[in-house]
């Protein structure tokens, strides 16, 4: 049991609490270099524009070689330049801002969606939890990219509109857990008791039931981060996510792809940031699961 | 068994039932105007309208849903707008593309997902395990796009080994097969690794250890197929990845298959073909599902069928 000096004991304040977890996220490996990742790329959006090397909309012409093509990295450029001579690193730090931005708005209505779904459907059961998880199951059935394709083709794609979009595909995952798990609680007598107790349904759920949800809504939380992190890529690499001029990582992909051949670095470098960012939540999140709940090691 | 193999079918026609209505309800918000696309830019109001008509745009919403559904009911899934081709026909003369592409694709992850959570689990919190598990971290985290148009600037481009898009032989399915199966072997490799850490500890292997069995033989002979079977049950859970993962995958390799046709359809707005391969890729899905749901406790009678 190689996680019993981390695990996290209950009962504690929760600032105690979030420091111990903090700290045993910090003393393992894999979650440590999750951890450092996310703060520089953090960084890096917050403090954009005090760290762009060069405006990263500015077509310059010595951006570009003398037959007009992109530059290789090194030189004036970084990481080179792309296809109208722009700086293609100061792009990829304003482009995390981008993915970031939506990787939280995304992930943050994902998991206001997924979690009042389940917890409603597990707590009230009956035909509402019926109706709710049966939209869920037929929500699970749809084959999501096309859904979320279709979704952002009907709407004009901006930063919010994608978001909604990759939440309205992702919440599903959050609210199956959060369902199963309230499921199991609202039969345990701690709940009955205060049911009999005659407490409201907003005191039980908020006061009761919520506490033993935070876990799983953080470690899915984190990891669906990296699942919205990589839909925007996704959706942005066929051009209808995140729309230029504004960079994002895979709108950089999208806009350079067709030279790939001959200037790989215009999607090396923007592709190694989207793993590198999908990576570090994933190895975050894992460890979260094993550190909140010792019990699910390593499944999925 | 039976009376949960018939409410299991009984959901899944429901299932489907709903995708078709709300896939109806998306593709009838889509602001662009199908008649105007068909009839071009220079084609008069009146046109326009005639080819509305005929295509039974103007009716009522509900009107319109009752005449897909019931066609649909009869295996008529209507006429593409802009290729002059039924839609059935379209997809039927695309599919056998993508089920070979996701058939090699499940024997890529397979035999990668399988090797590396067995070396894994047998190398535990050793330097080979941290290894291949960071791989499969990585796996699991990078975009099938750029997995895909690295493979080609590496295999193709640079190296020459393999083309650089197409349809036809061997060499063409090679590298579309590994980018989609890229993601399931991560997932794989980390339940093959926690399915064989289980059976590892599991009292028969003790015993086969005390009866003085060679080591190699209770893994190959106990060990392995032990651990495969609760994995193998997951394949059918799989198509849902794939379903996703063809329509990128495709448009990357070329690859003249159902993803790429619904790629096309959706940026022409052909709504009968974008309805269509919906339909189909949620059919697939269901069944995957199905499938999983009936074999996981054939394999493992403690999975109980409620």
């Amino acid at each position: 049991m190689s996680v019993t000096d981390t695990t996290v004991q209950k009962g504690q304040s929760r600032v105690s609490r979030a420091s111990q977890v903090f700290v045993a996220l910090m003393k393992r490996p894999r979650s440590a270099f999750g951890m450092v990742v996310i703060l520089i790329m953090v960084f890096a959006a917050v403090f954009a524009p005090l760290i762009m090397p060069q405006d990263p909309f500015e077509q310059s012409f010595e951006g570009l070689s003398l037959v007009g093509a992109p530059l290789p990295p090194g030189g004036d450029f970084l990481l080179g330049t792309d296809l109208l001579g722009r700086d293609l690193a100061s792009r990829l730090v304003l482009g995390t801002r981008t993915s970031l931005i939506i990787g939280v708005l995304a992930n943050g209505i994902a998991i206001l969606l997924g979690a009042g779904v389940g917890i409603t459907a597990g707590y009230f059961g009956g035909w509402i939890g019926a109706i709710l998880m049966r939209f869920t199951d037929l929500m699970m059935a749809f084959p999501a990219l096309l859904l979320a394709i279709v979704l952002a083709a009907i709407f004009q794609p901006s930063l919010l509109i994608v978001a909604l979009v990759i939440a309205m595909v992702n919440w599903v995952q959050m609210a199956r857990v959060i369902y199963t798990e309230t499921r199991s609680l609202a039969e345990r007598d701690f709940i009955q008791v205060q049911r009999a107790l005659g407490a409201g349904h907003l005191r039980i759920l908020g006061s009761h039931l919520l506490p033993h949800l935070l876990s799983s809504i953080l470690v899915f939380g984190t990891l669906g981060i990296s699942t919205t992190v990589l839909l925007e890529a996704t959706l942005s690499f066929l051009g209808v996510g995140v729309q230029p001029p504004m960079p994002s990582w895979g709108n950089i992909i999208f806009e350079n792809q067709t030279y790939f051949n001959t200037a790989p670095w215009l999607v090396f470098f923007p592709g190694a940031a989207i793993v590198l960012l999908a990576l570090a939540f994933n190895l975050v999140g894992d460890a979260l699961r094993d550190i909140l709940d010792p019990t699910l090691k390593g499944r999925h | 068994m039976q009376a949960y193999l018939v409410r299991r079918l009984f959901e899944s026609a429901l299932i489907l039932l709903g995708i078709t209505l709300v896939t109806f309800i998306l593709l009838y918000l889509v602001p662009a105007d199908p008649a105007r696309q068909i009839a071009g830019r220079s084609a008069t109001a009146e046109t326009v309208q005639n080819i509305r008509d005929q295509l039974g745009l103007n009716d009522p919403f509900f009107i319109q849903y009752w005449r897909y559904l019931t066609a649909l009911l009869q295996g008529d899934m209507g006429r593409s707008y802009l290729q002059r081709a039924e839609v059935s026909e379209l997809i039927a003369s695309r599919l056998p593309a993508s089920l070979l592409l996701m058939l090699a694709a499940i024997v890529t992850e397979l035999i990668f997902g399988l090797t590396i959570g067995i070396v894994a689990a047998l190398r535990r919190n050793r330097p080979a395990d941290h290894g291949l598990m960071i791989f499969s971290f990585v796996s699991i985290s990078a975009p099938q796009f750029v997995i895909g148009i690295l493979l080609l600037y590496v295999f193709a481009v640079k190296l020459g080994w393999f083309p650089i898009g197409g349809y036809g032989t061997f060499s063409h399915v090679v590298l579309p097969a590994i980018t989609l199966g890229f993601l399931g072997a991560g997932w794989y490799s980390r339940m093959m690794r926690s399915s064989m850490i289980d059976v590892l500890g599991q009292d028969f292997v003790r015993t086969a250890q005390a009866k003085g069995l060679a080591k190699g033989r209770i893994i190959l002979r106990h060990v392995i197929p032990n651990a495969i079977l609760p994995i193998i049950a997951m394949i059918g859970i799989d198509i849902g990845l794939f379903m996703s993962g063809i329509v990128v995958v495709e448009s990357v390799f070329g690859w003249p298959g159902i993803g790429q046709l619904a790629w096309q359809a959706i940026q022409r707005v052909d709504i009968p073909v974008i309805m269509g391969v919906t339909m189909v890729s949620a059919t697939a899905i269901v069944l995957g599902n199905l499938l999983a749901d009936f074999v996981a406790p054939m394999i493992d009678p403690r999975i109980k069928t409620k």
